[in-house]
C-alpha cells in the first residue's frame, strides 16, 4: 500500500488518490509546434528510479500533488503542491 | 532429440538418464547477424522464426537472467484473438493460428487448450460493443459467438447470472480462445531455436547499444561486446531503458499487473471467463489452480510486486462473479512489469535508428501474441520493413495520429 | 473408537470434555485443544491422504501450517473447504472431514497404479508427449489430466458465511507469539507503543506450547500483556503478506473453530494493518531429509512428533526412530520417550554429537555416521533400513511405526523477504537468515536464526525495544536450556530410490537431477519444471532440500544456488475473506437520484447506468410489452409533453474572474462570448484530439458558469478541469465545485412543455421572447428555488429544471400536476434514447473515446482561433483523414426489418467493414427502426443503400444511409 503524506490532509492510503502520471512534462504554449504537444502527451522518460508524478487527492482535498516516488522500492521521497519547486528527486 | 511418447517410454526404461539439455549454454561469439535482446517468449520466438522462416540462423538471444522468467513466466496464460480493430484482430488471429500448430511445429507440448474465452457483458452498451467486436471478427473470418444470458448460464453454471449488482446479460464467446502453459512456451521456443543454431545466452546483461551514424553496430554486455548490424528489442517493461540506450524514445510506461493462483482443486471452471462489470478474469490450470487477475495497480513501477488495494478489488470481483469460489484459498500472488503503450496496442516496428527493431507495448496482452509477435518481428528484421500484419503497429503512429485505441481510453497508459 | 494413542496426562487439551467428529464417515472422539490432526493421531489414524501425482498413501507429516500431506475437505455442502490442513484445523464438536484426491476410497485408490509407471511420469513428462494427434489435447488428454490433477473438490454453491474487514494502524506489529514475539510485544508495550500481536495458532505461545518447563513464563508474560491497554492480541490470525510502506494483510479466523459462525459473526476477518515498525517472530520450519520412501505414513518431522506428545498428549506412534542431523531433534525424541513412546534408536549422519551422548545416557541406541536408506510399509510405516554412511555394508532393518525426521531448521523468512530484507546464509544453521532490513522491520528469535527459548526471548526483547524506539526494558526471560545444536548439513541419503523433496507434488531428488540434466539448471527453472515448492505448503519443509540437491548437481554450494522468490501468501488465504462484504449487491455502490422513491411508487422498471439506477420506462397495464411502454412515452413527448429525471448529469459550478477564459481553453467552442442568461452546448476534447465529453454550459453571471457533463463523465470531467487549472494554468482566478448531487434535474419536453411549466414557474418570464431557446434563468416553483434551462436533445421544445435535491419531489410533483391537462407522461431512459436518436444527437455509443469532432459531424463547433485542450494533436493526419468513418443515419430498406447495434455496414458481396451501427431504436416519428452509424465516406453515401451485416446471427439487412437527423433537422421545433 503506497501511502502519501498530503500537505493538507496528512498521511493517506493510495486508495484516496487517483494517479495522473509524469509530472515533469508541462503543457506547451499555444504557439508551440505540434511536435511539442506530441512530446507532452506521449514522450516519457519512464525511469527506473525516482519518478516525479501527479497524484490527485480525489478522495480528499482534490489537490493535484507532486510526488517523488521510487519505481523500484515505491518509497515516497517528497510530496508537495502543484506549484512547489521543492519536490525534486534526491541527488 | 525428438520428444514423443515412445521416447518417454524408452528413457523411462533406462532410468531417464538419456535426456539431453533442451538448449545449449553457448559462449557468446564476437559477432552475429542479428542480436535479439530479451530471452522471454517474444525474443525466443523472434529468433526461432528468423531461423525457420527466413533462414537467418546466426542469431543470438541475450538475456539478463535465465530465459522465460519475466512476463512470459508471470502471465495468466490466456490465448485469444477477440479484438475490435481489424489491425489488431487480424494480427492476433495470425498468432492464434500459430498457437494452433505450435506443438507439432516446435515438438514441445505447450498445452494449448482451446477451451473458450467468454467476455461477459451486463448492459445494452456492453452488448452493443460486444456485437460490434464479434461481428468485426466474423467478417474477417475469426470465430465469435454472441451468447445470451441463458447460454451463459448453461455453459458456466457457477457464474452468478442473476443476483449480482450487475446481472449478466450475455457474453462474447471465442471458442478457439483458451490457455497455454506459459513456461513451456519459452522453453519450447528456446529448444526449437537452439536446434536451428540460435545461441541462447543467459546471464548476459546488455549495458549499452552501439550506434554509429544512425545505425546499430552491436551491444555492450556484462559478458563483453557483441557485434551485429541488426538488433531486435523484446524486453517488455524494460523497453524504455533499452531503447534509450540507442537514443530512441518510446511512448511506453512501465506498470505492474498482478496475478494470482488458488490452491489446486478438481475441475471447477472450464473456460476463460472475464467479468464485464469489474476488473477480473479467471481460468483453471490443468494442475487445478484457478489463475486469475484484474487491472493494473496504476502507477509507474519496475518492481514485480503490487499492493493490497488491487488484491481487494480483484478478489471481490471474483466472488461477485462466481460466489462458489469464496471458500477456496489463494495460494500465490505475483506481479509482472507491463510495457503499457499510450493507445493500448503494441508496437512491432522499425525505429529511427537503422538496424534497430522492436516488439513492445504489449500492455497486458503479450502472452497470447508470443508466436505472432515473434513471427512479425522476425519478418520486420529480415526485410527491414513491417509485414502487412504489423504495418499499423508502427512506432511513429503517435506522431501521425493513426492510433489503435482499442478501448478508447486515451493517452493514459495506466488506464489502457 | 477409543483414543488409544492419547496419553493419560500432559498437554494442553481438556480431557474433561469430549468432542465427536467424523473422518471419511467414521466416528472418532477428541478433546478441546485438539487439531483435527492431533485427534486423528490420538485415534490411531495414520493414513489420511493421497499425493498429487502418484497417489501414494500419506500420513500427517507436521503439526502446523507447513503440512504437505494431511489435507482434507472440511465441512460439506456450500461450506465445503477443500485442501484444509488437518494440522491447523481446530477440532469442534460435530466436525466432518473427508480425505481427497482418491477413488474409490482412501485405502484403495485406483490412481495409485500411477506408481507402477512412475518412471514415465518423470519431471516435465507432459511437455514431451500428448502432442499427437493435435486434436486429442482438448478432447482426450487434457480432460484426463484435469480430472486426475487437482486436490479437493470446491463447493459449488454460494458461501453462506460472511466476512468482515478492518483497517488498522499500530506503532509496532509483532508477528508470532513464541518466546521472541511475546518478549518483543511486552517490551514494546512497556515502552508505551501501540502494539498489535498476530498469532496464526488458536493458542498463544508458539514453541512454548510444547515446552511445559516454560509454561510459567508464558503465563506471566501473557498476563503482563493483557494488562497493557494499548496491546491488541489477535490469535487465529495469519499474516499472509508484507506490502509496501510497512502495510501487512492478515486474516483472523473468527469462527472456523465452530461448526458454523454464530449469528451476526463473520467467519473470518481481513485486517489491513499499517505499522510504523514490524517485528517478525515467525519461528522456523523444520526440514525433511530426502531418502527412499521418505513419504510413508508414520514418517513425521521430529518437532511435530514432540508437539503432538507435549502439547496434545498424543503418541504419534508406538515405537519411534529418529533420523536427525542436529541436537535439537534429540530433545524432541526425549519428549516422546517421556510421553511413553518406545524408542527404537537414533540414526545420525554425524560421527559424534552432544545429542548422541545424551541419548546413550537414556539408554537409546544411536547409529552414528549413519543414514536411513529406506522405509518399509505401505499405508503405515513398518520400519526403516539403516546403514553406515559411505560403507558398502548391509542395511539393518529397524522396526518402528514412527520415524521422526529432522534435517535442521530454516528460519521462516518469508515475510522478511517480502518486505525486501535481503537474506544471508548462516553456516551454523545451513539456512537463510534475514540480513539488515530495508524497511522499519526487525526479525527476532528463530526467524532471525536464534534458537533456544531463552536466546529467542532475549532477541525478541531487543527487537521489541528497537521497534518501539525505546531502551530495552528489563523483562523476565525464560531460563536457559541446552543450547547445543551442532548441525551437520545433510540433505539426502546417497542411495537410489524415490526420495521426495516435495511431498505434496511428488517431486523427487531424481526429478531435480533430471531437470538439471535437461538444462533447467536455474533454481527457478528447476522449480517450474518439476513443480517443486509449488504446492499448498510452498515447500516450507523441503524447499531448501531441493535447492541442495540442485546445488550438488551443479557442483556448487547451496547458498550459491539461491532460492525462488518468496511471494505472498505465506499461507493460503480464503478468497471470500479478502473479498469481504463487497460482493453480490454490494459489489459496487448503487446511486439513487432524489426522485428514486417517486419512480418506485410509479412502478418504474429500472436499469443500470454506471452506478446509477435510472428508470428505463414506466409500464402501465395497457402496455403489451416493454416496447409499448417506451413508444407510448416517446409519443407523448412528440405529441404533448413528458418529464424525465436527468439528475444524474454531472454538474460543475465554475466561478471566478477568469472562468470564461478557463472554459475557452477547455472547450472546442467559445464561452467568453456567451451572454449572461444564456446556455451553450459545448464539446470537450482530450489532449490527444479525441472527443472527451459534451454538455451544456450556462452563464449565470460574468464570472459564474454552470457546467453540465454526461452522466458517465461527471467525475472525469471534474478531475480534467482540476488538473488543468492546478497544473497548467494556476494563474487563472477560477474556483470549481462539483454540484452533481446537490442539484436534481428534470427535463420537460414536448409541444406543451412551456404551457406546462409556465403555470408553476414564478419569478421568471418564460415567454419565447423573454426566454428563447438556450436561455437560462433562476425562478421558483411552489417556493422552491429552481434554475430553468431551455435546452433540448429530443428535437422538441424542452426545458430542464434544476432544483436543490431536497426539493426535487415537490417540484416534480408540481410539474406533473401542471401537465395533467396535457396528460403529461413520465418517460425513462429508453424513451430518452429513442428521442435523441431520432434527433441525431450523439451519446455514449458515439462518444466512445475513438471519435473526433468531425467524425461526429460537430466539426463546426471547433473554433479556428485560440488554443484549447486537444487542438494541436487533433490536427494530426490520422485524425483529419477524410476517409475516417463519420456519423450517418440509417433505416432498413424494408421498413419492418429490425436494426441491431453492432452490425457492420458492407457493400453487397463484400466482407470489408466500412462502418458500424452505434445506436438503434424503434422510432415514433417514422415507421419502423432507425439507427445511427459511423461510416467511411458517410456524407457521400447518404441516399444510397448498403447492407447491415450481423454475422453472429447470420443476419443481413438492407439499409438506407440517411442524415443522422430524423426529426427537426432545422431546429424549428426546439425554438418553437
Amino acid at each position: 500500500m503506497i501511502r502519501i503524506a498530503c500537505p493538507f490532509c496528512g498521511l493517506r492510503d493510495e486508495t484516496e488518490f487517483a494517479y495522473r502520471g509524469d509530472a515533469t512534462v508541462s503543457r506547451p504554449p499555444a504557439d508551440a509546434p505540434i511536435e511539442d504537444f506530441h512530446d507532452y502527451v506521449y514522450r516519457r522518460a519512464n525511469p527506473r528510479g525516482w519518478h516525479v508524478e501527479w497524484w490527485h487527492h480525489a478522495g480528499g482535498c482534490r489537490q493535484f500533488l507532486k510526488v517523488v516516488r521510487h519505481t523500484m522500492t515505491h518509497a515516497v521521497h517528497s510530496v508537495g503542491l502543484a506549484s512547489s519547486t521543492q519536490v525534486v528527486p534526491p541527488e | 532429440m525428438h520428444y514423443s511418447g515412445l521416447r518417454l517410454l524408452r528413457e523411462a526404461l533406462t532410468g531417464n538418464r538419456g535426456w539431453k539439455p533442451a538448449w545449449r549454454d553457448p559462449v557468446p561469439r564476437r559477432e552475429y547477424d542479428v542480436i535479439i535482446i530479451g530471452g522471454g517468449g517474444h525474443g525466443l520466438a523472434t529468433a526461432y522464426y528468423l531461423a525457420k522462416v527466413h533462414g537467418i540462423t546466426n542469431v543470438a538471444v541475450v538475456e539478463r537472467g535465465p530465459i522465460g522468467l519475466g512476463n512470459t513466466g508471470r502471465n495468466t496464460t490466456i490465448v485469444r484473438s477477440n479484438y475490435l480493430l481489424p489491425q489488431n484482430h487480424n494480427f492476433f488471429e495470425w498468432s492464434l493460428k500459430l498457437w494452433e500448430g505450435l506443438e507439432q511445429d516446435i515438438n514441445f507440448n505447450a498445452m494449448v487448450s482451446q477451451r473458450g474465452v467468454l467476455n461477459l457483458f451486463h448492459n445494452e452498451g456492453g452488448r452493443n460493443a460486444a456485437a460490434r467486436r464479434g461481428n468485426a471478427m466474423r467478417l474477417d473470418g475469426i470465430d465469435a459467438e454472441l451468447l445470451d444470458r441463458e447460454q451463459v448460464r448453461a455453459m458456466c453454471p457457477l457464474v452468478d447470472v442473476d443476483n449480482g449488482r450487475f446481472p449478466v446479460m450475455g457474453a462474447l464467446l471465442q471458442r478457439r480462445g483458451g490457455t497455454a502453459r506459459h513456461d513451456a512456451v519459452a522453453w519450447g521456443f528456446a529448444r526449437a531455436a537452439d536446434a536451428r543454431g540460435v545461441d541462447i545466452i543467459q546471464h548476459c546483461e546488455v549495458l549499452g547499444i552501439d550506434v554509429v551514424d544512425g545505425r546499430v553496430r552491436g551491444v555492450q554486455t556484462s559478458r563483453g561486446p557483441i557485434r551485429a548490424n541488426k538488433i531486435g528489442l523484446a524486453v517488455a517493461g524494460n523497453t524504455s531503458r533499452l531503447a534509450q540506450m540507442a537514443g530512441v524514445d518510446v511512448p511506453i510506461e512501465s506498470h505492474v499487473l498482478q496475478a494470482f493462483v488458488s490452491e489446486a482443486v478438481k475441475p471447477l471452471v472450464d473456460q476463460v471467463i472475464t467479468f464485464g462489470a469489474g476488473h477480473f478474469y479467471v481460468s483453471q490450470s490443468d494442475k487445478g489452480g484457478l489463475v486469475f487477475g484484474g487491472g493494473l495497480d496504476g502507477w509507474n513501477t519496475y518492481a514485480q510486486r503490487g499492493n493490497l488495494p488491487v488484491v481487494d478489488h480483484v478478489w471481490a470481483a471474483g466472488i461477485a462473479l462466481i460466489p462458489a469460489l469464496s471458500r477456496l484459498r489463494g495460494l500465490r500472488q505475483w506481479g509482472g512489469v507491463m510495457d503499457m503503450s499510450f493507445d493500448g496496442s503494441p508496437i512491432i516496428s522499425t525505429t529511427p535508428v537503422a538496424g534497430l527493431y522492436m516488439t513492445a507495448g504489449w500492455c497486458y496482452g503479450g502472452f497470447k501474441a508470443t508466436p505472432g509477435s515473434g513471427w512479425c518481428h522476425a519478418w520486420t528484421i529480415a526485410n527491414d520493413a513491417p509485414h502487412k500484419l504489423n504495418e499499423a503497429h508502427r512506432l511513429d503512429r503517435f506522431r501521425t495520429g493513426h492510433l489503435l485505441d482499442e478501448r478508447g481510453n486515451g493517452p493514459f497508459p495506466w488506464l489502457q | 473408537m477409543t483414543q488409544g494413542f492419547r496419553t493419560q496426562t500432559g498437554g494442553r487439551i481438556d480431557r474433561s470434555q469430549t468432542l465427536a467428529f467424523r473422518f471419511d464417515g467414521r466416528s472418532y472422539a477428541g478433546h478441546p485443544g485438539d487439531t483435527l490432526a492431533s485427534a486423528l493421531l490420538a485415534n490411531g489414524v495414520r493414513l489420511v491422504g493421497r499425493s498429487f501425482k502418484l497417489h501414494r498413501p500419506r500420513g500427517i507429516f507436521s503439526a502446523g501450517a507447513e503440512e504437505p500431506n494431511a489435507l482434507a475437505e472440511l465441512r460439506g455442502g456450500a461450506r465445503r473447504e477443500p485442501n484444509t490442513r488437518m494440522t491447523t484445523a481446530e477440532l469442534y464438536d460435530g466436525l466432518e472431514a473427508a480425505s481427497q484426491n482418491r477413488w474409490p476410497s482412501l485405502r484403495w485408490d485406483l490412481l495409485s497404479l500411477n506408481g507402477l509407471i512412475a518412471p514415465l511420469l518423470s519431471a516435465g513428462f507432459y511437455y514431451k508427449t500428448f502432442m499427437w494427434p493435435a486434436a486429442f489435447w482438448e478432447k482426450v488428454y487434457e480432460p484426463l489430466i484435469r480430472r486426475s490433477a487437482g486436490l479437493g473438490r470446491a463447493a459449488r454453491e454460494p458461501d453462506p458465511d460472511r466476512y468482515d474487514a478492518v483497517q488498522a494502524h499500530c506503532d509496532v506489529l509483532v508477528v508470532g507469539s513464541g518466546a521472541a514475539g511475546l518478549a518483543a510485544a511486552r517490551v514494546a508495550g512497556a515502552a508505551g507503543a501501540r502494539v498489535t500481536l498476530c498469532e496464526q495458532d488458536f493458542a498463544l505461545g508458539g514453541g512454548l506450547l510444547s515446552a511445559p518447563a516454560h509454561g510459567a513464563w508464558r503465563e506471566a508474560t501473557l498476563a503482563a500483556l493483557a494488562a497493557m491497554p494499548d496491546v491488541t492480541i489477535l490469535p487465529r490470525t495469519t499474516v499472509f503478506g508484507y506490502y509496501d510502506h510497512n502495510v501487512v494483510g492478515a486474516v483472523e479466523r473468527v469462527a472456523d473453530h465452530l461448526a458454523q459462525p454464530p449469528p451476526h459473526t463473520p467467519r473470518q476477518r481481513y485486517w489491513t494493518i499499517r505499522a510504523r515498525s514490524i517485528v517478525l517472530a515467525t519461528g522456523a520450519h523444520e526440514r525433511l531429509i530426502a531418502f527412499p520412501d521418505n513419504d510413508r505414513p508414520g514418517i513425521m518431522l521430529a518437532g511435530a512428533a514432540e508437539t503432538y506428545a507435549s502439547r496434545f498428549g498424543v503418541r504419534a506412534g508406538s515405537r519411534a526412530l529418529l533420523f536427525a542431523n542436529n541436537d535439537a531433534a534429540y530433545a524432541s525424541l526425549f519428549a516422546l520417550q517421556d510421553a511413553g513412546i518406545a524408542v527404537a534408536g537414533v540414526v545420525d549422519p554425524r560421527t559424534e554429537s552432544a545429542g548422541a551422548e545424551a541419548a546413550r545416557a537414556r539408554g537409546i541406541t544411536v547409529w552414528a555416521d549413519s543414514q536411513v536408506t529406506g522405509a518399509s510399509g505401505g499405508t503405515a510405516l513398518v520400519g526403516a533400513r539403516v546403514a553406515r554412511r559411505g560403507a558398502g555394508g548391509g542395511d539393518t532393518l529397524v522396526v518402528a511405526d514412527l520415524l521422526c525426521v529432522s534435517g535442521g531448521h530454516s528460519p521462516a523468512v518469508q515475510l522478511a523477504s517480502q518486505g525486501r530484507t535481503p537474506l544471508e546464509w548462516s553456516e551454523a544453521l545451513a539456512a537463510h537468515v534475514p540480513g539488515p532490513a530495508t524497511l522499519d522491520q526487525h526479525s527476532a528469535g528463530a526467524a532471525n536464526g536464534v534458537l533456544g527459548f531463552a536466546e529467542a526471548a532475549a532477541d525478541g526483547a531487543r527487537a521489541g525495544a528497537a521497534a518501539a524506539r525505546a531502551a530495552a526494558a528489563d523483562i523476565p526471560l525464560p531460563g536457559a536450556g541446552d543450547a547445543a545444536y551442532g548441525l551437520l548439513p545433510f540433505w539426502e541419503a546417497d542411495v537410489p530410490g524415490k526420495a521426495f523433496v516435495d511431498l505434496q507434488d511428488d517431486v523427487t531428488a531424481n526429478d531435480i537431477r533430471l531437470a538439471h540434466r535437461e538444462g533447467y539448471k536455474h533454481i527457478e527453472h528447476a522449480k517450474r519444471y518439476t513443480t517443486h515448492t509449488m504446492g499448498t505448503d510452498q515447500g516450507k519443509s523441503g524447499g531448501l532440500v531441493g535447492a541442495a540437491v540442485l546445488a550438488a548437481a551443479r557442483g556448487e554450494r547451496v547458498q550459491d544456488v539461491g532460492l525462488p522468490t518468496f511471494r505472498p501468501f505465506t499461507s493460503p488465504v480464503t478468497w471470500g475473506a479478502i473479498a469481504g462484504p463487497h460482493i453480490g449487491q454490494q459489489f459496487a455502490p448503487t446511486r439513487l437520484t432524489a426522485l428514486y422513491d417517486w419512480h418506485v411508487r410509479r412502478g418504474a422498471e429500472f436499469m443500470d447506468a454506471g452506478q446509477w439506477l435510472r428508470p428505463a420506462f414506466y409500464p402501465i397495464p395497457a402496455d403489451a410489452d416493454a416496447w409499448a411502454s417506451v413508444l407510448r412515452e416517446a409519443r407523448a413527448v412528440r405529441k404533448t409533453v413528458g418529464i424525465c429525471d436527468v439528475s444524474t448529469l454531472g454538474k460543475i459550478d465554475v466561478q471566478g474572474a477568469d472562468s470564461a477564459a478557463f472554459l475557452d481553453r477547455l472547450y472546442t467552442n467559445t464561452f467568453s462570448t456567451l451572454p449572461v442568461g444564456r446556455a451553450r452546448y459545448g464539446l470537450m476534447l482530450r489532449e490527444d484530439g479525441i472527443v472527451f465529453d459534451d454538455g451544456t454550459t450556462s452563464r449565470l453571471a460574468t464570472d459564474h458558469f454552470f457546467v453540465t457533463t454526461t452522466t458517465a463523465n461527471a467525475g472525469p470531467v471534474m478531475a480534467h478541469m482540476e488538473f488543468h487549472l492546478q497544473t497548467c494554468w494556476p494563474e487563472l482566478d477560477v474556483q470549481l465545485a462539483s454540484v452533481s448531487d446537490q442539484w436534481a434535474g428534470m427535463s420537460i419536453a414536448g409541444p406543451k412543455a412551456r404551457a406546462t411549466i409556465g403555470k408553476i414557474v414564478q419569478d421568471l418570464d418564460l415567454s419565447d421572447a423573454a426566454f428563447p431557446f438556450m436561455a437560462v434563468g433562476d425562478g421558483s416553483v411552489r417556493g422552491c428555488p429552481v434554475r430553468v434551462l431551455r435546452i433540448s436533445f429530443s428535437g422538441e421544445q424542452a426545458y430542464e429544471i434544476m432544483t436543490p435535491a431536497g426539493y426535487a419531489e415537490t417540484v416534480w410533483t408540481a410539474v406533473l400536476e401542471a401537465g395533467e391537462e396535457y396528460a403529461i407522461t413520465p418517460y425513462g431512459l429508453e424513451a430518452l434514447g429513442l428521442l435523441r436518436i431520432e434527433k441525431g444527437h450523439v451519446a455514449g455509443s458515439e462518444l466512445n473515446g475513438q471519435t473526433t469532432a468531425a467524425d461526429l459531424g460537430l466539426g463546426r463547433m471547433v473554433k479556428k482561433r485560440g488554443d484549447f485542450v486537444g487542438r494541436a494533436l487533433s490536427q494530426r493526419p490520422g485524425l483529419t483523414d477524410p476517409d475516417r468513418p463519420v456519423l450517418v443515419g440509417i433505416r432498413p430498406a424494408t421498413r419492418h426489418d429490425r436494426l441491431r447495434a453492432g452490425a457492420h455496414l458492407v457493400t453487397p458481396g463484400s466482407t470489408e467493414s466500412l462502418g458500424w451501427i452505434t445506436s438503434v431504436t424503434r422510432a415514433v416519428e417514422l415507421e419502423g427502426w432507425i439507427g445511427l452509424a459511423m461510416l467511411r465516406g458517410g456524407a457521400a453515401r447518404q441516399g444510397s443503400r448498403m447492407q447491415a451485416a450481423f454475422p453472429m446471427l447470420d443476419e443481413t439487412v438492407e439499409v438506407e444511409i440517411t442524415s443522422p437527423h430524423f426529426v427537426d433537422a432545422e431546429n424549428l421545433r426546439v425554438r418553437g
